[in-house]
């Protein structure tokens, strides 16, 4: 029992960081880098959003990314009883 | 007060809060001298992280790098923050569960094999020295240029504060200085930043004056490219690298950063797994603080440094100019005699050439900024450089003493022995960094880009297969490891040293540069590692049961030998 208990949590564990690496993934190589000349199309502000991304936004959203994940993992392991005291 | 005065009121304070820190906090068994004890907290580690992490190249030359290259520079922007995500999901909290001391402990145990760690051992030792060369000579050449004093002088007083607080403190000594040099470093980054933006924007947050308006109302960033379109440059929103290049060279940076074996040792040194997430998420925020000001300091500098000189008299060009001229870092050549600077991008008018350190250097003279404020920035400088120094000679010196002595030679030296040992070795790596700081290699410039690469060609797969794929073996890992940092080796060799017959851009590999070769050299590791297992003997139980134990965060216990 406790065997598939791990296994469950392991293959959660695996979903989150599946979603959170695709937004990492998403924020700098996609809207920074590959598509960043039609991102500059458009504009907020002072800043062509592409170059907005690559320069602010990427970064910004890794800090997000990092506190969600610890969020999600507390609430994870406590959900399965591996949080410590 | 002149700026001498000042900057040596502001060295010799933070120096001496180093070094009192350091004698507050000596290591005293070899736990504390490798992971501080192992119970930092996590909002501590995250300060000392980003110390750990932002060198002299964060801290002076960054800024100017963008400052030149426009939205190409976005790959350091990118690559040296997004590897933190790496590192936070992928590789901090199964290191801290494994609980050991060093990187190669984990290559070691995990692939049950000393062959895998010497691998190791010689990577983290090849990558760490090739860094630490940079940060000497950063110090150095602070001290020069706002001291006065000889290079050479510079850079062994840096030895000197170096090997008393790393050689005595260890990790624990090492840990609490960094978290003092993180509040000097970016308070020293911060304040001529604010100071330049209300300047220039009236916004007092350097990030959004980033995208704010002059007093015209004219976007800067339009400003800007409309400047470097008359100059002849490339729009500065607008870079000149190929996509696929930025690509790589992100990747190889990002991944890079995920590899560095003195900014992953850094994980061990809190008490729960929890503790290493958080203090992962804590050290991003800190360093994000820099690294989102860093681009807004290009951009207000580039614009004020091209509308300060641009077509102007020489003779009347404000007192900063010649100050700066004088240290080389500046250089006016007036080829048409009309007694003005011509600034352009074609390289035979052209009549200017600026070094990129002078972008953050003399960023607060340019804005006519109090003295107090340059002398702040002479400061900060030397907290990232000597942090940053600190923390790679502590992994050469664990390297040394642990993995290769404790670990293989003689595994029967007293705990008293392993601490002297330690020791020694860190001084050992304090004179040839400092022998190297004084004596620079020319390789050393190009290397310090390319230990990313390195890093994440060698470290990065091996450590990441190892916690997400039970098959994966010692011949994997051994013959993976191999094969990416020979081939990242060769690379580099080959068109940044002219070895092996050289060559030049048009010879690159797909037409990728050796910064971001770094990433096929990755992916050449990742493949070569699981093939190869896959056609050799599972590893065996005791093993799986070591990826089964650090996959699950609870009883991670204390960190032993």
């Amino acid at each position: 029992m406790s065997a598939s208990k791990e296994k469950k949590y392991w293959y959660k564990n695996l979903k989150y960081l599946a979603i959170l690496l695709s937004i990492w993934f998403l924020v700098s190589f996609v809207c920074g880098i590959i598509f960043v000349e039609e991102l500059n199309t458009i504009r907020i502000g002072g800043f062509k959003l592409g170059f907005w991304f690559a320069q602010q936004g990427a970064i910004y959203v890794f800090v997000i990314l990092i506190f969600v994940y610890i969020r999600l993992m507390n609430k994870l392991d406590k959900e399965f009883g591996f949080n410590e005291k | 007060m002149s700026i001498q005065v000042w900057t040596w009121i502001l060295v010799g304070i933070t120096f001496t809060l180093y070094i009192g820190i350091a004698i507050w906090s000596r290591a005293g068994s070899t736990k504390e001298f490798y992971v501080a004890g192992g119970g930092v907290s996590p909002l501590a580690n995250g300060l000392a992280t980003a110390a750990d992490w932002m060198s002299a190249a964060s801290f002076i030359s960054m800024a100017g790098l963008i400052s030149f290259n426009g939205y190409d520079g976005s790959v350091y922007l990118m690559g040296w923050t997004g590897g933190y995500v790496l590192l936070a999901l992928l590789l901090a909290p199964y290191l801290r569960k494994f609980g050991k001391f060093t990187v190669p402990d984990f290559i070691g145990d995990r692939y049950y094999s000393n062959v895998a760690r010497s691998v190791a051992v010689f990577c983290a030792i090849l990558v760490s020295f090739t860094y630490v060369a940079g940060q000497m000579r950063g110090v150095g050449l602070v001290f020069s240029r706002f001291l006065e004093v000889d290079i050479n002088t510079g850079v062994i007083i840096g030895m000197i504060i170096v090997l008393f607080y790393a050689v005595l403190g260890g990790m624990k000594g090492i840990t609490y200085t960094q978290v003092a040099q993180y509040c000097v470093l970016i308070f020293a980054f911060m304040v001529p930043a604010i100071f330049i933006s209300i300047q220039m924007t009236g916004n007092p947050i350097p990030q959004l004056g980033f995208g704010g308006v002059d007093e015209n109302g004219v976007y800067l960033l339009d400003k800007l490219d409309g400047l470097h379109k008359e100059l002849g440059f490339a729009a500065y929103t607008s870079g000149s690298k190929s996509t696929l290049d930025i690509f790589l060279i992100t990747a190889a940076l990002m991944f890079g950063t995920a590899g560095l074996p003195h900014v992953i040792v850094r994980f061990f040194t809190v008490k729960r797994v929890v503790d290493a997430r958080k203090s992962a998420g804590w050290a991003l925020l800190f360093i994000a603080i820099l690294y989102t000001t860093a681009p807004a300091i290009s951009l207000f500098s580039r614009t004020n440094l091209i509308e300060t000189v641009s077509n102007k008299e020489y003779e009347t060009l404000p007192k900063w100019f010649g100050n700066w001229e004088k240290t080389g870092l500046i250089k006016f050549d007036d080829k048409n005699n009309d007694g003005k600077v011509q600034y352009l991008a074609d390289v035979v008018k052209n009549e200017l050439i600026v070094d990129k350190d002078i972008m953050v250097l003399a960023n607060p003279e340019i804005a006519g900024l109090p003295n107090w404020v340059i002398a702040l920035v002479a400061a900060g400088a030397l907290a990232a450089a000597l942090s940053t120094a600190a923390g790679l000679l502590l992994v050469i010196s664990a390297s040394v003493s642990h993995d290769l002595i404790k670990k293989m030679i003689n595994p029967n030296i007293s705990e008293k022995g392993e601490l002297v040992a330690a020791r020694l070795a860190a001084v050992v790596a304090v004179c040839v960094a400092g022998y190297f700081g004084i004596h620079p290699p020319d390789f050393v410039a190009a290397t310090v880009a390319l230990a990313f690469g390195l890093a994440a060609a060698s470290f990065f797969p091996a450590i990441v297969l190892g916690i997400f794929s039970k098959r994966m073996n010692k011949e994997g890992a051994i013959l993976g490891m191999s094969v990416g940092i020979l081939l990242m080796l060769f690379y580099m060799m080959k068109f940044k040293f002219d070895w092996f017959g050289g060559g030049t851009k048009e010879d690159w590999w797909f037409g990728v540069s050796p910064e971001g070769f770094g990433t096929l050299a990755m992916i050449a590791n990742f493949i070569v590692s699981i093939i190869v297992s896959r056609c050799t003997p599972v590893p065996p139980k005791e093993v799986v049961a070591i990826v089964e134990n650090i996959r699950i965060p609870s009883g991670a216990g204390e960190a032993t030998h």
